[in-house]
């Protein structure tokens, strides 16, 4: 009984002091990101790496989320007689939800493990040992480039996603089974409100691409430099801040759309 | 990868990125529509708003002329206030009339000006007097089941 | 010149939490001279250039580096410090993103100012003087075992330091890409001015090219002397090291109950 409690206090101790470590290290990185901006180009490399190469898996995810929910909307709308308002779902689901979050979980899977791999390996190799004795600081030269990189790709990222996924409905609801065009796009900019329903949108993109940026430079900063504890870090990534983002679409969502 | 097939993948990302953004706000969006342009303020009494909110739309002959900014209850008349940010491109005569009205059956809620044919128009921060409320669903239904229940009471 | 000596340690003393790591070490390195920390594995000789480099801080006693102890220096003149040192690490920590070029560069571009041209001309000097000029195109993943590390090498003088730390420069290498990087390790440090200190556990190599050689077992210097004083030494763990015995002062088994008692106990 002792030996369980010891040992649940020593995981809720070492549990807070990652967390110490992580905040720690949140505000190291703005503290040293004046390189990542002053020479943007190695923040661009970072771009090219994160937003570029996810480019594809977005919008091709975007479309068939898109089409799927032409299909499923269509189906439940027209038993109450209002197809029109297919556009409004699809709109309104894309831009206020699906387009952030899941533009977001795909972006941990796909860059958010890439840019713990990366880092954990270069810890691994003693590459961030031998910039720090090269007196270059790694956190401003390898993490704060990735950091930014991820911030600014997410939330173009996310709007990619929710255009190619009003596109798929599109498709769907209005060249393949044939709700009228006019009412489709009408009834969608009638009822989508800009700052409302699109700038919270992107707002949370934002915040989603910061939450997924910091897990992955944390987990491969502070990943044991072994071949498993990279592999370990990489998976903690992916199933951090899927929850992290889950979680802070909850809170923002509730935030955001309370009682309007 | 040099650098300059680099910056060009990245400009390439950035701009489709931000064409993204644009087309949600022009084409999916009301941007394009309304809230850019000058306004006024006016103000209506209801007795009951039915299920209008803030941001409800205001239109006239089924156009968008203005939006719900805020709605206050009246503590001292027992009435909502309803207050409304007019595109300033369009005036209403003093004698207009302000009724709440559903689009469809079940559908949003949005405050309809039927003008009316007053020389001198409403200025900016008036309030307009003639006004109906909301029509309640479930007092419509009430009354046709009572109406019915007396008829039938009637016939025997 | 300054007849101090570059490097020294007065009774340095660390632990990982509750283990000890290093104690009462007493050690200077010469201003000229390459200067070897010999000692079998896991016995804290890399820890002792990190603690050279100020990648830790001691527990007690210091380190001082040209004058400055190393654990009191703010992070900026710890910098400072560290662009007139250079270090070799084990497996070279080439970074693996980057050109051979781009890699001895590096420091230039953090540090300098220098224009295109010039560090062109300075790479292409620094990758001649360890024979990899042909080789600035590749990738450092197409690189050998021994190229890497004489990569690493150019990389690591590129800034011409004071001080250069090897960490086991010789491990993992066939026996010509050894004595290629043992006879860089002289020539450079020589034609450098610089002073170098090379923590490794290859005897003969060593031997060949250090001026003075220190012992570390189990945290303690238990040696020191010339090549030809360690060669002749009759101190058991120097000379079970030279001569790469298995059984002497380090013994073959680790601890455990006698081997007639654990077989009994089976019995029983």
């Amino acid at each position: 009984m002792t030996k369980l409690l010891a040992n649940l206090g020593h995981q809720v101790t070492s549990r807070l002091w990652r967390l110490g470590f992580a905040s720690r290290f949140f505000l190291a990185i703005f503290l040293y990101s004046g390189t990542s901006f002053r020479r943007l180009q190695l923040t661009l490399r970072e771009v090219f790496f994160s937003g570029v190469m996810s480019l594809i898996i977005i919008m091709v995810s975007g479309l068939f989320v898109g089409m799927v929910l032409g299909l499923q909307g269509y189906d439940t709308l027209q038993r109450y007689g209002s197809a029109e308002a297919l556009g409004i779902l699809v709109a309104l689901s894309l831009v206020r939800e699906l387009g952030p979050v899941v533009a977001a979980l795909l972006f941990a899977s796909r860059a958010g493990s890439a840019i713990t791999a990366e880092i954990g390996l270069m810890k691994a190799t003693e590459q961030l040992s031998a910039m720090e004795m090269m007196a270059v600081n790694p956190i401003a030269r390898v993490v704060a480039p990735r950091f930014w990189g991820g911030v600014i790709s997410m939330p173009l990222l996310a709007a990619l996603f929710s255009a190619m996924g009003i596109f798929g409905g599109y498709l769907v609801g209005v060249v393949l089974i044939g709700v009228d065009e006019g009412s489709f796009w009408s009834q969608m900019q009638a009822t989508v409100d800009f700052r409302e329903d699109i700038v919270n949108g992107i707002i949370k993109s934002f915040v989603f691409g910061v939450i997924v940026s910091w897990v992955a430079v944390f987990e491969g900063y502070d990943a044991e430099p072994t071949a498993e504890g990279v592999s370990g870090a990489t998976t903690r990534t992916v199933v951090t801040s899927s929850l992290a983002i889950l979680a802070a679409d909850f809170v923002l969502t509730a935030l955001m759309f309370r009682g309007v | 990868m040099n650098r300059t097939a680099l910056d060009l993948w990245v400009g390439f990302f950035v701009a489709i990125g931000l064409a993204a953004v644009l087309f949600l706000a022009l084409k999916v969006g009301n941007l394009s529509a309304a809230s850019s342009g000058e306004t006024y303020a006016l103000q209506a009494k209801f007795d009951n708003i039915g299920g209008l909110k803030i941001r409800s739309a205001i239109k006239s002959s089924g156009v968008v002329v203005g939006r719900v900014t805020n709605i206050e209850y009246d503590p001292a008349n027992y009435v909502a206030v309803v207050s409304m940010q007019m595109d300033a491109r369009y005036k209403f005569p003093r004698d207009t009339f302000a009724t709440i009205n559903t689009s469809g059956l079940l559908g949003d809620q949005f405050i309809g000006f039927e003008v009316g044919g007053d020389s001198e128009m409403l200025k900016a921060g008036e309030l307009i007097k003639k006004t109906q409320s909301a029509v309640v669903l479930e007092k419509l239904i009430s009354q046709f089941m009572f109406n019915q229940a007396s008829e039938s009471k009637d016939k025997k | 010149m300054n007849q101090e000596p570059l490097v020294q340690i007065r009774d340095l003393n660390f632990s990982y939490d509750s283990r000890k790591i290093l104690s009462g070490i007493n050690l200077t390195i010469p201003r000229g001279k390459v200067v070897a920390i010999m000692g079998s594995s896991g016995c804290g000789k890399t820890t002792l250039l990190r603690l050279i480099g100020g990648q830790l801080k001691p527990s007690s006693g210091e380190v001082k580096v040209n004058g400055q102890v190393v654990h009191e220096l703010s992070p900026e003149a710890l910098y400072a410090m560290r662009r007139r040192t250079g270090m070799l690490f084990q497996f070279g920590a080439l970074f693996t993103d980057m050109s051979v070029f781009d890699n001895v560069a590096f420091q230039m571009r953090e540090h300098t100012d220098l224009p295109e041209e010039l560090i062109h001309d300075l790479v292409m000097m620094k990758l001649h003087a360890v024979g990899l000029r042909g080789a600035h195109n590749l990738m450092p993943s197409e690189l050998s075992g021994g190229m890497a590390r004489r990569v690493a090498l150019a990389r690591s003088i590129s800034l011409d330091p004071m001080l250069m730390m090897y960490d086991e420069p010789f491990a993992g290498l066939d026996p010509i890409s050894l004595s290629i990087v043992g006879v860089l390790i002289r020539k450079l440090n020589d034609a450098l001015g610089a002073s170098s200190v090379v923590v490794t556990h290859d005897v003969q190599e060593s031997l060949k090219i250090v001026d003075y050689i220190y012992f570390v077992s189990a945290g303690k210097i238990v040696a020191e002397g010339t090549a030809d004083e360690i060669r002749q030494s009759k101190t058991p763990y120097v000379h079970q090291f030279v001569w790469g015995e298995a059984d002497g002062p380090v013994p073959f088994h680790y601890p455990s109950v006698p081997y007639g008692d654990e077989l009994m106990q089976a019995v029983n």
